[in-house]
C-alpha cells in the first residue's frame, strides 16, 4: 500500500478520537475541525518522512492542539500587542490522553450531532461531516442534493450546535446511559438513510458502511453493552443483503424473491457472532429483538426455510417493549405465514386509523385480501398502496399485483 | 522448525480500508502465501473477525467472562500464519514479504512453535 493510502487511513481512524479530545479541550468544534485539519496536514509530510507515530490519534491532539494555540497567540499579538500572556499548556499529556476521558470525548462528539434541535437529516449529515470526515460533496452525492444545499444544511446545523450548551464535564453513569441510547438511535438513522436508497447506489451504501464503522467503535468504546452489540448485529446482518437486494435493472427485489447466495457471508458470520455475545446478557432490547429477527432470515437458506413462528414470536416481544403500529403490521406478515391471512387482516383493519397515509400498510393489506380471494378490495387497497408510494420502484411492485389480479379476473 | 506468524495492526485504522484497499491487500497476501504453498511451507492461516466480536474469559476460581479482547493496546491481532522455515533468518524474511505485501502501520511478530497439532479436519 502507499504511504498514502494508510496514513489516510489512520487519519480516518483516528479522527473520533482526535476531534473529541480537541473539542473538549477548546470547547469550540469550528476551532477543533480547524486544527485537526492542520494537524492531519502535517501528517502528510511528517509521517512518510519520520514513520508513523505509535499512537496516531495522541499525536494529532498534541499537534493539533500546539498549532491553534500557536494561532491564539499571534491573534493576540495583533490585537493587544501583548505577547506575554501566558497561555495554559501544563496539563500533562497523561490527562490527556487517559482512556476514560477518551471514551467519553467520543461520547460526546457524537452526541453533539444528536441535538433534539436538529431534524433527523441534519443530525446524519453533521455526524458524517464531523465524525466521520466525510466532504460536503459526498455527503450531497448521498442525499441527492446539490454541494450548496448540503453546504447550507450543514452550516446551520452547525450554528444550532454552538449555540447549545453541551456540557463538557465527565457524564455520570445515567448521563452517560441517555447519551449512547441517542447516538445509538442516530448511527441507527445514518444507515437506513443508506439503506432506503431506492436502487443500487454506491454513495448510498457508504452511509451503511459509515453507519457500522461507528457501531463498532461504540461496541470498542463500551464493550458490555448488549444493546450496542445488538444495533452492530442488526446492521451487519441488514447490510449482508446489499448484493441480492437489487435486480440487474438496479430495481429493488424485495427480501423473499432475493437470491441469497448472493448475500455476504462474512458479514452474516460476524452478524451472527455479535448477536451472541449480546444475548448472553439476557437483557433484551428493541435492537436485539431485531437483530434475531435478521438473524432468523440470514440463517433460512430459502424462503420458505423462515421460521415464521418464531419471528411473530419476537415480533410481539417487540411490541412490548415498543407499541407501534409499524411494529404490529410487520407482525401481520408473519402471522399471515404461520396462522393465515385472515388472522393477519384481523390484526392490521385496527391500524386503519393510525397508518392511512403508510404505503406498506395499504400494500400488506392488499396482498392479505388477494390472498382470500377478495379481488375487489384488494384493487382499492392495493390502488391507495400507489398513491402513496414513495418511490417508482415501490410504486412499480404493486402495480405488478394489480395487473396479476386483472388476470384473474 | 515451524513458527507463527501474527499479524498485528490497529483494526479501526484497517477497518476505514475500502473494499477494494483491503480486496487489493489479500490479493497481494494471497501471493506470498500461494508461493509458501507451493514451497509445502504453509500450515494453517486465519483472519480474525474485529475484537468487537471478542469475549474474553478470565481464568480464575470462578471464571469471568468479559466483552472484548484480552488487552485493550493500539494494535490489535488480526490473523496469523503457520509457515514452516530453515532458519530464524527465512521467517524473518518471510514476515518481510507479507509485510511488503500489505505494507501499513502494524507489526510482525515471529514466534517459533513449540507444539503443532494440525488439527482434525475442520473446515
Amino acid at each position: 500500500m502507499t504511504d498514502l493510502a494508510w496514513i489516510e487511513a489512520a487519519l480516518i481512524a483516528a479522527r473520533p478520537q482526535a476531534l473529541g479530545a480537541l473539542v473538549r479541550y477548546f470547547r469550540d468544534v469550528d476551532l477543533a475541525e480547524e486544527a485537526f485539519q492542520d494537524a492531519s496536514l502535517r501528517a502528510l509530510k511528517a509521517w512518510p518522512e519520520n514513520g508513523p507515530p505509535r499512537n496516531p490519534a495522541a499525536w494529532l491532539i498534541l499537534v493539533g492542539r500546539n498549532i491553534a494555540i500557536d494561532v491564539a497567540r499571534r491573534q493576540r499579538k495583533q490585537t493587544t500587542l501583548d505577547d506575554e500572556v501566558p497561555i495554559d499548556d501544563s496539563d500533562t499529556l497523561a490527562e490527556r490522553l487517559d482512556d476514560a476521558q477518551y471514551r467519553d470525548d467520543v461520547l460526546r462528539l457524537l452526541f453533539i450531532c444528536c441535538h433534539p434541535d436538529l431534524s433527523p437529516s441534519q443530525q446524519i449529515a453533521i455526524a458524517l461531516r464531523i465524525v466521520s470526515g466525510l466532504s460536503v460533496k459526498q455527503i450531497s452525492r448521498a442525499f441527492l442534493v446539490t454541494e450548496a444545499a448540503m453546504e447550507q444544511r450543514i452550516t446551520r446545523a452547525k450554528r444550532a450546535i454552538g449555540e447549545a450548551a453541551v456540557p463538557f464535564e465527565a457524564p455520570d453513569a445515567d448521563e452517560r446511559a441517555h447519551r449512547l441510547e441517542a447516538v445509538a438511535a442516530m448511527v441507527y438513522l445514518i444507515f437506513n438513510e443508506g439503506y432506503s436508497a431506492a436502487r443500487e447506489d454506491a454513495d448510498r451504501a457508504q452511509l451503511c458502511d459509515e453507519a457500522i464503522r461507528l457501531a463498532r467503535l461504540l461496541v470498542r468504546l463500551f464493550p458490555g453493552e448488549p444493546e450496542i452489540m445488538g444495533l452492530t448485529a442488526l446492521l451487519l446482518l441488514q447490510h449482508a443483503r446489499l448484493p441480492a437486494r437489487f435486480d440487474a435493472e438496479g430495481n429493488v427485489v424485495l427480501l423473499e424473491a432475493q437470491d441469497r447466495r448472493r448475500w455476504n457471508p462474512e458479514m452474516i458470520a460476524e452478524g451472527l457472532a455479535m448477536l451472541d455475545k449480546a444475548m448472553r446478557h439476557r437483557r433484551p432490547g428493541p435492537y436485539q429483538i431485531q437483530a434475531a429477527i435478521a438473524a432468523l432470515h440470514a440463517r433460512a437458506a430459502r424462503a420458505q426455510d423462515t421460521d415464521w413462528g418464531e419471528i411473530d414470536l419476537l415480533y410481539a416481544t417487540l411490541e412490548r417493549l415498543q407499541p407501534s403500529p409499524v411494529i404490529t403490521l410487520n407482525r401481520a406478515v408473519a402471522v399471515a405465514k404461520t396462522r393465515g391471512p385472515a388472522a393477519a387482516l384481523a390484526m392490521i383493519e385496527p391500524l386503519a386509523d393510525k397508518l392511512d397515509g403508510y404505503f406498506h400498510f395499504f400494500g400488506v393489506k392488499g396482498a392479505l385480501l388477494e390472498q382470500l380471494g377478495r379481488a375487489a378490495e384488494a384493487k382499492k387497497a392495493f390502488t391507495q398502496a400507489i398513491a402513496l408510494a414513495n418511490t417508482a420502484a415501490e410504486a412499480a411492485h404493486i402495480r405488478m399485483h394489480l395487473d396479476e389480479l386483472q388476470k384473474k379476473s | 522448525m515451524l513458527y507463527a506468524i501474527f499479524c498485528y495492526d490497529s483494526e479501526a485504522a484497517v477497518g476505514a480500508w475500502s473494499k477494494e484497499k483491503d480486496d487489493q491487500v489479500m490479493a497481494q497476501l494471497g501471493e506470498v502465501t500461494g508461493k509458501l504453498a507451493a514451497q509445502k511451507r504453509l500450515g494453517p492461516t486465519a483472519r480474525l473477525m474485529p475484537t468487537t466480536a471478542a469475549t474474553t474469559i478470565r481464568k480464575g476460581k470462578q471464571p469471568l467472562v468479559l466483552d472484548g479482547p484480552f488487552a485493550e493496546t493500539k494494535e490489535q491481532l488480526l490473523g496469523f500464519y503457520i509457515v514452516d522455515c530453515e532458519s530464524l533468518e527465512q521467517a524473518i524474511e518471510t514476515a518481510q514479504e507479507l509485510a511488503r505485501a500489505s505494507a501499513s502501520a502494524g507489526a510482525f511478530e515471529i514466534r517459533p512453535l513449540k507444539f503443532f497439532n494440525p488439527g482434525s479436519g475442520v473446515s
